[in-house]
């Protein structure tokens, strides 16, 4: 009998095990697929805001002396030797303008020092090569280049991510805000978050009355109005995003109406605007907050409100105290959404945004194709889903995650 | 076992036409699109093709050296690209673009000799130009950039092209230097300082543009009252739309040559180096002003522009002596500090 009890409590084990591997061997594709080409990707790009490696490429015996020495100013004869060689050797291989790039990052004008010293190093010193090198330019007699090396000559770097918070490393290596007219991704970062929060705000506003309606329509009415919410999921992003700037434009339909309707005395700035960007977004992000909306609102029953109506509740009140509980998971789902969606958004603000509507998205694309600033894009790139994740827990405090309802 | 059969195939299928793009690729010429693009479709890509019978793919860029960077990555996926100056210098210090054969070409000294580079040729002289609609102004439109960045004469918004590059020029053009002295006024110190702070006094009438067909769409539908475009756009806008927009060459321009450059490692190099001795041939390039005004960069195709086409031509006589050419080594020096500068100070309200 306890034999008998004992062996099936063991099966029992045995069998739900089996099953919970077997979940798991099913899950573990996707999962393997999630780490090759979402996780690996992701870590190599914010590897990448720290990477430090172009003088090591180039110049892989200088990095090394250069890490060795220790002190200010132009370093001993021997390690002066090995850059100067280097460097000439570098410039055969049609590497010294990597080097250059790197070293500009550090002081405008370094590109020019590096790459017309490259150009004219002879063959030989003449005298030592320290003063080879400054005959060529006065500037290799200072200790700024050299101190500059030889933080280009360090594993890793930190400009990248100091510059996305505004901050830069002055002569002495110590951290202070950069001035306030090259002040920038902190304010771009507070008006990513704060575009986002308004997006939210009217997608919320304009939604849930919409998905209400949606809910307790008839399903005959119901489904048709469902599609023409899915209509624009459909349509391509830019030409949504297009058919707005003709719309919104000084001579365009809107303006024009208004003007003509005798609202207006004068066409008004709609778009390349912060107008334009609010319109745009909330049109474009509207589907992500009614659907979560509707398919929580399709599970409340309506006898509820009534229950409360009959008990007496004004409508109102019925509305806030029975309704609305009922209908947060979708608020909350809904808002999370949007909110994450339009923190990533770039193509939108970038068409009819002006350059005081940016999001980080726009800097990240802009050093990414624009100037190959791999370091500063994956820099910018890390900020905002640092900031993101922060957010995350924050909200998921405030409103319990598994209070969340994506459908 | 069927349906994993199917699955291996599909697979494998998807695999193979994923493979096969990129092994047997046709011949690719990137251009700046538009009017400007259509124009060199009509005049040299399609007879091309016909000539030689090589088979050629387009595509379009809004220029950038990392872009560059990105397609020449091991088996570049464009062959020919026409480039500004800067993205020249960078590329050719870079070893991303292939020298040229300049003998092949018909010799250094059948060029200007700006057009003239270890890694690229010249394909046109363009110029950065100040325009604006002349319906708007029926009494007289702006004559100088000092009246661009007078909001007061003339109200309105206005655009410039997005990045300090001209910006700066303009910005000290309107302080009544001449354009001939932009540079060394640039150069001097507080220069850069002076040319932000004229920029600032009219930030909130400022919009900006990126792509060179924006212009035009934005002085046809009013959005601003002027603008800093590429001289082609504007004369193609009022050939082909019937567009009243003018020019106002007098006020000072800046003037580039953009170059043809083949991308290193391209796969498709003898037939990429046939298309640009094509492209840079005289009667080539002496047939592009006719469509739109840039000017050829080959002395003796300069001589076959007709005459009626020259007024267009940023380096037409009557138009040169107000023009300024781009300072490449003072922008490949600056580039990336100033658009720093530029992007903070135009994220700023």
């Amino acid at each position: 009998m306890a034999t008998s009890a004992v062996e099936l409590r063991r099966a029992l084990r045995r069998a739900e095990r089996r099953s919970t591997l077997g979940g798991l061997a099913l899950a573990l594709p996707l999962t393997a697929f999630l780490v090759v080409f979402f996780l690996l990707p992701i870590l190599g790009m914010l590897a990448k805001a720290v990477e430090n490696s172009e003088l090591a490429i180039a110049m892989p015996r200088s990095t090394e002396a250069l890490r060795a020495w220790q002190g200010l100013g132009p370093p001993p004869e021997p390690v002066v030797a090995i850059v100067a060689a280097e460097l000439k050797e570098a410039h055969a291989r049609r590497q010294s303008a990597m080097v250059a790039q790197r070293l500009n990052r550090e002081e405008a004008g370094w590109r020019n020092l590096i790459l017309s010293t490259a150009r004219r190093l002879p063959d030989g010193p003449q005298g030592s090569w320290l003063e080879t090198l400054v005959a060529i330019d006065p500037a290799w007699g200072e200790p700024a280049i050299w101190a500059g090396l030889r933080r280009a000559a360090r594993p890793w770097t930190d400009i990248f991510l100091l510059a996305a918070i505004d901050l830069h490393r002055d002569d002495h290596d110590a951290i202070v805000r950069v001035p306030p007219d090259q002040a920038i991704y902190l304010d771009v970062l507070l008006r990513t978050f704060w575009i986002s929060a308004l997006v939210t705000l009217f997608c919320l506003i304009l939604g849930y009355p919409l998905a209400y309606l949606l809910a307790t329509l008839p399903e005959r009415w119901a489904n048709p109005l469902l599609i023409l919410v899915l209509l624009p999921f459909w349509t391509s992003l830019l030409v949504r995003t297009a058919a707005w700037i003709v719309l919104l434009q000084r001579e365009g339909v809107i303006n024009d109406l208004l003007v003509r309707l005798g609202l207006l005395a004068e066409p008004v700035a709609l778009v390349f605007n912060r107008t334009g960007v609010l319109v745009a977004m909330t049109h474009v992000l509207m589907p992500f907050m009614v659907l979560p909306l509707y398919s929580v609102m399709r599970g409340i029953p309506l006898s509820l409100t009534r229950a409360a109506l009959s008990l007496g509740a004004t409508p109102f009140l019925a509305f806030r105290k029975v309704y609305l509980p009922l209908s947060m998971p979708g608020v909350a789902a809904g808002c999370l959404l949007v909110f994450i969606l339009a923190l990533g958004y770039y193509i939108t603000p970038a068409l009819v945004g002006g350059a005081a509507d940016q999001m980080i998205s726009y800097f990240v694309a802009f050093f990414t194709l624009q100037t190959a600033n791999w370091g500063m894009a994956a820099a910018l790139a890390t900020l905002l889903l640092v900031a993101t994740l922060l957010l995350y827990v924050v909200y998921a405090r405030l409103v319990g995650i598994d209070r969340l309802r994506l459908g | 076992m069927r349906s994993t059969g199917t699955l291996a195939a599909a697979f494998a299928a998807a695999l193979l036409t994923a493979a096969l793009p990129a092994a047997a690729r046709d011949l690719t010429i990137t251009s700046w699109g538009g009017a400007y693009q259509n124009a060199q479709r009509e005049l040299y890509f399609a007879p091309f093709q016909k000539e030689t019978g090589i088979k050629l793919v387009e595509d379009t860029w809004d220029g950038g050296i990392g872009v560059l960077r990105t397609k020449a990555q091991g088996t570049p996926v464009w062959d020919v690209v026409q480039v500004e100056t800067d993205e020249l210098v960078l590329g050719c210090e870079e070893g991303i673009l292939e020298p040229l054969d300049w003998q092949a070409l018909g010799g250094k000294d059948k060029f200007l000799p700006a057009a003239v580079h270890e890694c690229g040729v010249g394909a046109i002289v363009w110029a950065t130009i100040l325009a604006y609609d002349g319906n708007k102004f029926p009494t007289g439109g702006p004559a100088s950039w000092a009246d661009f960045f007078d909001t007061r004469k003339f109200p309105g918004k206005r655009a410039l092209r997005k990045g300090p590059r001209q910006a700066l020029e303009f910005a000290t053009m309107a302080q009544g230097v001449p354009p001939a002295e932009v540079y060394e006024a640039l150069r001097a110190p507080g220069g850069i300082d002076k040319a932000f702070a004229k920029l600032d006094s009219i930030k909130k009438d400022l919009i900006f543009w990126e792509a060179g067909a924006q212009p035009p769409q934005l002085l046809a539908s009013g959005e601003v009252a002027m603008t800093s475009a590429y001289n082609g756009r504007i004369t193609a806008a009022n050939r082909q739309d019937k567009r009243n927009f003018k020019i106002a060459w007098n006020a000072g321009f800046v003037y580039q040559i953009d170059s043809w450059v083949i991308l290193k490692n391209s796969p498709k190099k003898a037939e990429a180096f046939e298309l640009v001795r094509y492209l840079t041939r005289p009667e080539n390039q002496a047939k592009l002003p006719a469509i739109i005004p840039y000017g050829p960069t080959r002395v003796d195709a300069g001589e076959l522009v007709p005459a009626e086409f020259a007024a267009d031509i940023p380096s037409s006589p009557q138009n040169l002596p107000h023009g300024v050419f781009f300072d490449a080594s003072f922008w490949v020096e600056n580039v990336e500090k100033l658009t720093e500068r530029f992007n903070a100070w135009a994220a700023q309200k």
